[in-house]
């Protein structure tokens, strides 16, 4: 008895791991991949990232120009983080189970969300490049749209969650539908939404270097220039003020994190 | 006698001080400053942002038709159905790819970043090379790779590969954080090694917190290799939204390949839910 257990769990793990390799397998092939070429790139990546990508005097008297993109771009991803949470708050209102008005609006919101997230934001910027242009609107409607797919879900979870209690007792004292909201669901859900908010924030700005590549705009863009003028100090040191305001950021925000949580 | 109405009764009580019902909180004062300081940035933003000269509601109302021309009139132009459908399984495999690979380097790792699991030196010298490397956009890891590697799936898959392992040593690690001390205690007394405690304890009772972010990676590794291959030349249906959207100009095939992604990010998300419920019913 014992014997056949300890075989079948053999048996069961060896099948999962033959079944991994062979989509591994399968997947290879069908992406081209090379594998050899994978576990060799790494270390030339390592040398010339050594030899080349490092900022030289030059990239150092690009700076003001870096740190000026870099602030407009952490202004688009603020901006379309907090334009999109206040939108994305009523939508997880009228979606969330303990506070909706009826079937109708909680369908619309979930749909609303669905299509909004599971669109990448590289694919709205590239719509949105049609009738925008290459101005600093393509990117914040473009975060704009995936922040607000993103933040109705999470929204609408967590006012599931927390508020259930408190809405159910003021529903009983006779409050109004209004009131309810902003003295049960407000004050029970706000630190939570704010930590989402936070997060949408710190995961904008990473999009927005994608999109600004996509779209000719903000911090991206600059990067992309100098990449393709083979300029690599000057790329370097836009990587570097990225990957600090981004540490930076995630900084502040697990401080306000520990503070109101 | 003067009558006594309920008015008078009533009225001095009123314009006495309201009773503070919340009383002052360090947590409430951050709360309300974060707001101000958003709204405030946000409106700044607003102001110096750079228009270019773009009628704000002309370009929503183009937007608005676009939209209208891209979901309702979409048709392929360039290539055909089962093509679109092979391109969006490329990119299914380079996500795949960048998972598997990910997730098996993501797993030693997150055991070495685990703190009830390594000594606090190697957990911590981990724990911060992974935020850098974590702090790095997915698009510049890819770049920064296809110097040497040049354009393609090796670039993508590798550059993807890195910023996933930021995402899941963290993901791994804290849920190996949250395992109970005593089960590791136990096995140790037992006189169980490092390993057989992680094979026997640490992976088996932590397995369906791996799963669920894992697959959430290969969520997120999806949209992703969407994004590779218009930004950096990774190949599937990214690339091909790219062509239609930056060179022909082709709103009709452009709103067909977003059909394609929105349908699979919509199943992706599908199986995720079910796999979830699956798990925890299956604990």
């Amino acid at each position: 008895m014992l014997d056949n257990f300890f075989l079948r769990k053999r048996l069961k793990l060896s099948l999962l791991i033959v079944l991994i390799l062979a989509i591994t397998y399968g997947a290879i092939l069908i992406a081209e991949y090379d594998i050899i070429k994978g576990f060799t790139s790494i270390p030339e990546a390592f040398v010339w990232g050594v030899q080349n990508f490092y900022p030289d005097a030059n990239a150092f008297s690009r700076l003001p120009n870096i740190l000026n993109k870099l602030i407009e771009t952490v202004l688009i991803s603020v901006a379309s983080a907090s334009t999109a949470a206040i939108l994305a708050f009523l939508f997880a209102i009228l979606g969330s189970h303990t506070t909706r008005i009826n079937g109708f609006f909680a369908s619309i919101s979930r749909l609303f969300a669905t299509l909004f997230r599971n669109i990448d934001v590289a694919v709205w910027s590239m719509i949105l490049l049609f009738s925008f242009g290459q101005s600093a609107l393509t990117g914040y409607f473009a975060l704009f749209f995936v922040s607000f797919g993103f933040l109705t879900r999470a929204f609408t979870e967590t006012i599931d969650e927390v508020s259930n209690d408190s809405v159910e007792a003021l529903r009983a004292t006779g409050a109004s539908y209004i009131s309810t909201i902003t003295n049960a669901v407000v004050p029970s859900s706000a630190p939570q939404l704010i930590s989402w908010l936070l997060f949408m924030i710190e995961t904008n700005i990473r999009s927005a270097t994608l999109v600004g590549i996509l779209t000719g705009t903000g911090i991206g863009f600059l990067f992309d220039l100098y990449y393709k003028s083979l300029d690599y100090h000057s790329a370097s040191l836009v990587v570097i003020m990225v990957v600090i305001a981004i540490l930076a950021l995630e900084a502040l925000s697990n401080f306000i994190r520990r503070v109101i949580l | 006698m003067k009558d006594l109405s309920t008015k008078d009764i009533i009225k001095p009580l009123k314009t006495e001080k309201k009773i503070k019902v919340k009383p002052f909180s360090k947590a409430g004062l951050v709360i309300r400053l974060t707001l101000i300081a958003l709204a405030g940035l946000t409106i700044y933003g607003f102001i110096t942002f750079d228009y270019k000269n773009i009628t704000f509601f002309e370009a929503l109302a183009g937007s608005l038709t676009n939209f209208r021309v891209m979901f309702t009139e979409a048709h392929f132009n360039h290539f055909t159905f089962s093509e679109a459908l092979y391109q969006v399984l490329i990119t299914l495999c380079l996500a795949l790819l960048t998972t598997i690979i990910g997730a098996i380097i993501s797993l030693f790792l997150g055991l070495f970043a685990a703190q009830n699991l390594s000594s606090p030196l190697l957990s911590n010298s981990i724990k911060n090379v992974i935020a850098i490397i974590r702090a790095v956009p997915t698009v510049l890891w890819v770049l920064i790779f296809a110097v040497s590697a040049g354009l393609g799936s090796v670039a993508a898959v590798i550059g993807m590969t890195f910023h996933s392992v930021g995402y899941l040593v963290k993901a791994y690690s804290e849920a190996f954080e949250e395992l109970d001390h005593g089960v590791i205690e136990a096995l140790q007394a037992g006189g169980a090694n490092w390993w057989q405690i992680v094979w026997q304890a640490v992976i088996p009772s932590t397995l369906t917190y791996l799963v669920s972010w894992t697959f959430l990676r290969f969520e997120i590794n999806f949209a992703a290799a969407i994004a590779m291959g218009a930004a950096a030349g990774a190949g599937g249906i990214g690339f091909d939204l790219f062509m239609a959207s930056n060179f022909y100009l082709d709103l009709r095939e452009a709103g067909v390949i977003t059909f394609f992604i929105l349908a699979v990010a919509i199943l992706l998300e599908i199986i995720a839910v079910r796999l979830k419920k699956y798990l925890k019913t299956a604990q």
